[in-house]
């Protein structure tokens, strides 16, 4: 595939996922702060990002393992994902936060289960997606063409 | 003595039989001399009595009888021949008379037997009158009669609205208004007797025997609602009359006497009040019910006419929303495209599509905006604002296309004109931006002119219209700016309708010019909103044109209150490019969040370091550091607690590094907060390169003022 091919397969590709609402505008941003400086400025946040919140998830599973859960401290992982997830534009994982964190406040135990499954799901679709994407950049490059983003 | 010839009596005179006959002659003579007596006096006393002649010779019998009686007396005796002789003649005379009385009785008596049936016939005839007069009694009042014509509204036939008795022509027989009888009437105001035969007398079909009556008629003025002036009385120039019958029973006797009819004229003129007051009542009772049904009318439209405008807003409203945000989307996205690497014509088509959809932006903007304002329901965002800085902003605004043009802009601010202002400053900047666009829309050469100054109590005073005459006083100002171009002019007898709604000059508008024809009409509005005046001065075509407004200003009080004086968005004359080598300090507990922020800051060229606690903040904290960025959000740190602290550690204000707050929440009450504690600033999240630049740039500017961007 030549580059201009490959590039306008990742404009399509980025384009889905603004529109399924897996990304916003925050993404953008992040996008924008790319540059000679820092040419792989978003690939490092998003890679922090996953890290985070792979170990935000697991601190969450155990918490509500608990017989006592201590909600105080569910909310409070729960408040770290969401900030994490709105830096880096990920919205669908946001949302799924806010809800997260109702529950909590609610100390509603079967809620905060079932946004804890929805968060996983988001997360690991955001995180094939995202993936994607960044090979794709990959193959760009490879193929002789300038960082698109 | 001479033997008398009276016969002896026979046997002796038996004393008792004499004096019996004695006595018996004695009295029959008494009788029959009182029973004449007694008739003369009853016939004397009766006036008629047709048969006196029979009376007398009654008497005479009677007498006559009583005297042969009396004499008879003398006869039981001896008597004298005198006596003889007397009782002779007597006796004859007597016999004479009854003989021809009983002859006269012959006669006299069928005479009295018919009188006696007279008087049986006189009985019955005074019984039959009697009836007869009862009849006549009725029919007398029968005869009475009174009529009243009253004209039709055609006016050529009077119609029979009312008469005594309703008996036989029923109401609504008419006659034509123009008998000579009845002209007579109208055109006299006495009343006047007329022929029982003239068809206004003839109500009843006459009957054959009885001649009708006297009859008499009055004209009564109609006196219409127009007739009544106030303080006046009513006009008898009125034409209308009705007609007032008065008749006499038929077979009376009576006749109609003068002081009868000035009485029938009395009447005639109060039968014309009361109709004229009938007439008034109706009249009213009319006007009042059609009153009423316009009332329900007007009630009904200004029901319908309220539903109308609140489906109305309710539609503005809605469209307002949905028609902005697609039109957001579109100029975000074009705008993003732009950003991107095009080939010469995908930009060229990318710039075309930026620049319709602003227009279309405006457009939209400018009809939401007039309908509200018509709506009444427009407020103006006062606050304090750049005054200078405005017409700075219109001048790059208009640079660009006024170069294009070749066209020549200076600006003149008076050295009076007070640098900060209080008034709406975007839609003053609208006015602004509409009169000088105008003139350089319309300016194919030469130049433009700007002078704004401040008002003088003379310059008030000549402008126009001279009712405006606006005070200026000590926390306000008026605020006068003249734009003058010299371009294609506009001709006098058009420009009271440059300021109407959608009219078009078409004669001056070339096709590009765009526009919806709502700029002039929305400056106007906004700058009578802003208590001032609008209007446009040319000398022709050709000649140039000249736009003044003059718009009421407040003047700001002191600027070291805690107030958030509001940023002009946009000025990019401000903003600095980067900021390299600017010593900043982050604190963010979120490890994505921090690097985000970091990455940010580094394109701007800054020295980060972060932080993720209050408590490391504070050691990391030092006078190189111009500026701290706080994340707030962070629960179990007390990010106002760490702000008093740093407060604390630097006492004097060059020294302090500024603070600024990322915060997600947009309520007041963090706002408040943050200003209670002593922060220079606050970020709204999410965080966007602009806003960063923005709130950087404002900070190092102004120092320690405090300054907040709204979520853009």
């Amino acid at each position: 595939m030549d580059v201009a091919q490959l590039k306008r397969q990742l404009f399509e590709y980025t384009t889905l996922l603004f529109h399924e609402g897996f990304l916003d505008e925050q993404f953008t941003q992040l996008q924008q702060l790319q540059d000679e400086n820092n040419p792989d400025f978003v690939v490092e946040v998003v890679s922090l990002f996953f890290d985070d919140s792979q170990r935000l998830l697991n601190e969450l599973a155990k918490a509500l393992d608990q017989q006592n859960i201590d909600f105080k401290k569910v909310d409070a992982h729960v408040h770290q994902l969401k900030g994490s997830s709105s830096s880096i534009g990920a919205q669908r994982v946001q949302r799924v936060c806010i809800a997260f964190r109702n529950y909590c406040q609610d100390k509603n135990v079967e809620g905060c289960l079932k946004c804890l499954q929805q968060v996983k799901q988001e997360y690991s679709l955001l995180k094939n997606k995202l993936e994607t994407l960044f090979n794709l950049e990959k193959q760009i490059l490879a193929a002789g063409g300038s960082a698109p983003m | 003595m001479e033997s008398c010839n009276c016969v002896e009596p026979q046997w002796p005179a038996d004393e008792l039989l004499m004096k019996y006959q004695y006595l018996s002659d004695f009295f029959i003579a008494l009788a029959y001399f009182s029973i004449p007596l007694e008739l003369i006096y009853f016939v004397k006393k009766s006036a008629v009595f047709p048969y006196r002649w029979v009376l007398v010779q009654f008497g005479a019998f009677i007498v006559l009888c009583g005297a042969t009686h009396l004499i008879n007396l003398w006869t039981f005796a001896i008597h004298s021949r005198t006596v003889a002789y007397v009782m002779t003649i007597a006796k004859v005379l007597t016999a004479a008379v009854s003989c021809i009385t009983a002859l006269m009785l012959v006669h006299i008596i069928p005479d009295l037997l018919s009188v006696k049936t007279r008087e049986l016939f006189l009985k019955n005839k005074a019984a039959e009158l009697d009836r007869e007069m009862g009849l006549i009694r009725t029919q007398e009042e029968t005869g009475r009669h009174c009529a009243l014509w009253m004209p039709t509204r055609s006016g050529l036939e009077l119609q029979l609205s009312y008469t005594l008795r309703q008996q036989q022509n029923p109401v609504g027989y008419t006659v034509p208004i123009h008998l000579p009888v009845i002209n007579r009437v109208f055109s006299s105001n006495r009343a006047l007797k007329i022929s029982p035969n003239s068809p206004v007398a003839r109500i009843r079909p006459l009957a054959g025997k009885y001649i009708p009556g006297e009859v008499v008629a009055v004209r009564v003025p109609l006196l219409h609602l127009s007739n009544f002036q106030i303080n006046d009385w009513p006009e008898l120039s009125t034409k209308r009359y009705a007609l007032m019958v008065l008749m006499l029973p038929s077979d009376s006797a009576r006749q109609w006497h003068v002081h009868e009819l000035e009485l029938v004229e009395v009447v005639a003129d109060q039968v014309a009040v009361a109709l004229s007051h009938a007439a008034i009542l109706e009249e009213s009772m009319r006007a009042r019910d059609l009153l009423m049904e316009q009332n329900v009318a007007l009630d009904l439209a200004r029901r319908e006419a309220e539903t109308a405008i609140r489906a109305r807003n309710d539609f503005l409203a809605v469209m307002n929303h949905e028609m902005r945000t697609p039109m957001h989307a579109i100029i975000a996205l074009s705008s993003l495209l732009q950003e991107t690497e095009l080939t010469p014509e995908q930009r060229l088509m990318v710039e075309t599509i930026m620049k319709s959809s602003n227009l279309l932006a405006t457009l939209i903007n400018d009809v939401l905006d007039l309908s509200r304002l018509e709506d009444g329901s427009f407020q103006l965002n006062i606050a304090t604002f750049n005054l200078h800085a405005v017409f700075r902003e219109v001048l790059n605004l208009i640079k660009p296309v006024a170069s294009v043009k070749k066209l020549l802009i200076t600006l003149n601010l008076a050295p009076d004109l007070p640098e900060y202002a209080v008034g709406d400053e975007k839609r003053l900047m609208q006015v602004i931006l509409n009169v000088v666009g105008n003139a350089v829309k319309f300016s194919k050469e030469g130049g433009i002119s700007i002078t704004a100054f401040v008002a003088k109590a003379e310059y008030l005073r000549e402008a126009r219209p001279p009712e405006f005459i606006p005070v200026p006083s000590d926390n306000h100002f008026y605020l006068r700016v003249q734009v003058r171009d010299s371009g294609s002019g506009i001709n006098p007898q058009d420009i009271p309708k440059l300021f109407t709604k959608f009219a078009h000059n078409q004669s001056l508008a070339t096709r590009n010019s765009g526009g919806s024809g709502l700029g002039l009409a929305i400056c106007k509005r906004f700058v009578t909103l802003m208590d001032g005046h609008i209007w446009i001065e040319s000398e022709g075509i050709g000649k140039g044109c000249t736009a003044t407004f003059i718009v009421g200003l407040g003047i700001p009080e002191k600027l070291n209150e805690s107030k958030f004086p509001v940023l002009p968005r946009g000025s990019s004359n401000h903003v600095l490019a980067n900021f390299s080598g600017l010593k900043v300090l982050v604190m963010d507990d979120n490890g994505v969040g921090r690097a985000a922020t970091k990455g940010l800051l580094l394109h701007l060229g800054c020295d980060v370091t972060t932080v993720s606690s209050g408590d490391e903040l504070l050691h990391a904290v030092s006078q190189e550091h111009k500026v701290v960025l706080m994340d707030i959000c962070t629960p179990g740190i007390d990010s106002y607690e760490v702000a008093v602290q740093i407060h604390r550690l630097y006492s004097q204000h060059h020294e302090r590094p500024l603070l600024v707050a990322i915060t997600g929440s947009t309520d007041k009450v963090t706002k408040e907060n943050c200003m209670r504690v002593g922060m220079d600033g606050v970020i709204q999240k999410p965080v966007s390169l602009d806003k960063m630049r923005n709130v950087l740039s404002e900070l190092l500017e102004c120092g320690h003022q405090m300054s907040s961007l709204a979520r853009v």
